[in-house]
């Protein structure tokens, strides 16, 4: 199994599993940054519906061609079919949202149970139908690249590059409109358009993606990504073209094991795949992550008691404060006793003097650099020029002796 | 006759020098905007002088905001003609800018202050333009000009209320636009910011733009407009501050919700 895996990675199991792990990659990059901008929009979950909304066209459009006599299998037929119905899906939550009481979140929740009902009924009629022959429509449920056709994987191939580019092209006005809509629209972008062409990118998206990750689970692929993305960066095109990253690589990594045992639903491996990449970046990115967030927390306690510790020492008296008897000692800056060094006596002169340079910053500079910066912590030096120090020392006169 | 119509009338028979509609930087004709079936803002007409700075001043609810919108087009005019620089504004938009009210935005969006300043640009940039040295150059600018250049690379988040308010002050310079349509900029702003805006304000006045704000600190519009447009769902009044801005046209625009106390302490010109 693990060969097989390697080999599948490596482009080494055929051209056909070769073909599906870079239309799945290119899927989960589409997904992956179509996906931000609806995050960012506050729409994530409306992508659920219009997922779920596809299953009575996959069904309907079987029906229409075997009826016609042809394959009921045809992809291209079935992923028509699935687009028409999820665009009425999107319709439908659009036009109740707008026209009656119910909010948006009511308004999914009644078209996704609906459709997806519906689409489980037209299933099991299809399957008393054609008893003893294989539909295979299950496997738009949760997504497998068994049986993938070579034409199956040159279309999603192809949707997956159309939707990079769709994004890459219109990430700016997208920028806009999810950050401030009315100032899009102040800035000659027609903001329902552009909703809809976002919405439209993961129609394409949900579609392109139905075979291989299947309809229940593509909402992951459109918002795991930019989740962990988020984390990451402060930027939106970093959070885009992050997310696109590692969308395409939980793609191809799900693609290729999903090959390697065929017994594997793809969908939830590449949402599996997803997660890991989330809680590895939940847990260690630099500025949004747990480790990050504690550490920081430490440090900024370290200096609250070391500064606390110095403005006690030089009102004379004897630390008594575990953190704080800690933090001073390993500076040497007390003695084992509690009682200042040399060191900490020079040190805790300086802390009291800096508390006056600032006092009187406070009067001499009224503006809002200054005022504003003063918390207790923050080094008079880093705020105020060498000059400007010597100037209000001069103003201050000799500094008070310590005890 | 109603009062009203005899009110109506009375304002008609009045001759005020109005400006060419091709002078105006902005016409207002019996705009009237509705949500749902009830009027927020009823037939006003309104024009606002060139390289003027104009309050409109009304009370809570008065349709201040409204009118903005709508003449922006973010909300749908029931009736009524908008012109700016004597066009329909559609065909004008690159020389307007908004600020809005407190910008109703997520401040965990990722984005950093540079980014919401280079929004901006956005015209100029279109859509695949790329953002280069000199239009950083001009965001930094035109975040100086607020006293805001040393926060550049801040997450938008982390800024005080009057930060914000002054980094989407520089978002609308950094448009480089003929006419400033600003919501309330002073709202909940502390003393260094209300300066830093007002200074900006009238700098821009200097630089022969036309700057409209909503006021609602009754105190400062002598002190910081030259125009004043008083409305409360109907316009009551316009003009110069001088001339309008007056205790008689007050208790009309507050009704009962001003005391006569509260106007004598304005201090303001006899009419
Ligand atoms: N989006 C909206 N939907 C319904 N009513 C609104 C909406 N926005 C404002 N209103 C109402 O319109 C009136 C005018 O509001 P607004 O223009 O915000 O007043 P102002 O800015 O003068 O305080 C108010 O009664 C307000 O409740
Ligand atoms: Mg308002």
């Amino acid at each position: 199994m693990l060969n097989a895996f390697l080999e599948a990675l490596l482009f080494q199991a055929g051209y056909n599993t070769a073909l599906v792990a870079i239309g799945a990659a290119l899927l989960g990059i589409a997904a992956g940054g179509g996906g931000s901008f609806l995050f960012l929009r506050k729409r994530a979950l409306v992508s659920d519906a219009v997922a779920h909304a596809t299953l009575p066209g996959i069904g309907l459009a079987f029906m229409i061609m075997v009826a016609l006599g042809g394959d009921g299998r045809n992809l291209p037929g079935l992923l028509l079919g699935s687009a028409l119905s999820a665009m009425l899906g999107l319709i439908a939550v659009e036009w109740i949202t707008r026209n009656t009481r119910l909010a948006e979140d009511a308004a999914i929740g009644a078209v996704l149970s609906v459709f997806f009902g519906f689409g489980v009924v037209l299933l099991t009629i299809i399957q008393t139908m054609t008893r003893g022959y294989q539909a295979g429509l299950e496997s738009f449920l949760l997504g497998s690249t068994a049986g993938m056709l070579y034409q199956d994987a040159v279309v999603i191939a192809i949707g997956g590059s159309l939707a990079v580019a769709f994004v890459l092209l219109l990430r700016r006005p997208m920028t806009l409109v999810s950050f401030d809509a009315e100032f899009a629209a102040t800035s000659g972008i027609n903001v329902a358009r552009m909703d809809l062409v976002m919405m439209g990118l993961v129609m394409a998206v949900t579609v392109i993606g139905l075979k291989l990750v299947g309809l229940i689970l593509i909402v992951a692929m459109l918002i795991i990504p930019p989740v962990t993305a988020r984390l990451w960066s402060e930027r939106t095109e970093h959070v885009v073209f992050i997310a696109g990253g590692l969308g395409g690589l939980a793609g191809y990594l799900g693609a290729a094991f999903s090959a390697s045992a065929p017994d594997l639903p793809t969908g939830p491996i590449i949402v599996l795949i997803s997660f890991t990449l989330f809680a590895i970046s939940l847990l260690l990115a630099p500025g949004r992550g747990v480790l990050a967030a504690f550490l920081r927390h430490k440090r900024f306690q370290i200096r609250v008691h070391r500064r606390q510790g110095l403005l006690a020492l030089a009102r004379g008296e004897v630390i008594l404060e575990p953190l704080t008897r800690r933090v001073l000692r390993r500076e040497r800056l007390i003695r084992r006793d509690g009682v200042a060094t040399e060191k900490g006596r020079a040190a805790a002169a300086k802390a009291v003097r800096d508390e006056s340079r600032w006092a009187l910053a406070r009067q001499l500079y009224q503006d809002e650099t200054v005022y504003s910066r003063y918390d207790g912590l923050t080094p008079i030096e880093t705020v105020l020029t060498r000059d400007e120090i010597a100037d209000i020392d001069r103003r201050l006169g000799p500094p008070a002796p310590v005890m | 006759m109603s009062e009203v119509a005899l009110e109506l009338a009375s304002n008609e028979g009045k001759a005020v020098a109005k400006p060419l509609p091709a002078d105006s930087p902005l016409l207002i004709q019996e705009l009237t905007v509705a949500y749902g079936e009830k009027p927020a803002v009823f037939s006003v007409d309104a024009s606002i002088q060139p390289q003027s700075m104009t309050a409109i001043v009304g009370p809570n609810g008065a349709g201040k905001s409204t009118l903005l919108k709508a003449v922006l087009g973010i909300v749908p005019r029931l009736s009524g003609k908008v012109l700016v620089f004597g066009e329909p504004i559609e065909n004008v938009m690159q020389r307007v800018a908004y600020v809005p009210q407190r910008a109703s935005v997520d401040w965990d969006f990722p984005t950093r202050v540079i980014d919401v300043v280079l929004m901006g640009l956005y015209r100029e940039l279109g859509l695949l333009r790329l953002v280069r040295r000199a239009h950083r150059e001009r965001a930094l600018a035109c975040l100086d000009r607020v006293g805001m250049a040393d926060f550049a690379d801040r997450q938008i988040g982390q800024l005080s209320g009057g930060q914000q308010q002054r980094v989407f002050l520089a978002r609308a310079l950094a448009q480089n636009a003929d006419l400033y349509l600003l919501d309330e900029p002073f709202a909940g702003v502390d003393a260094a910011t209300e300066r830093a805006i007002i200074d900006v304000l009238k700098a821009l006045r200097g630089e022969k733009r036309t700057v409209v704000c909503v006021h609602h600190d009754l105190a400062t519009v002598s002190d910081y407009f030259s125009n004043v447009l008083l409305i409360n769902i109907r316009k009551i009044a316009e003009g110069p501050v001088a001339t309008t801005f007056t205790a008689e046209n007050l208790q009309k625009t507050y009704g009962g919700r001003l005391a006569t106390a509260h106007i004598d302490q304005l201090k303001l010109p006899v009419a």
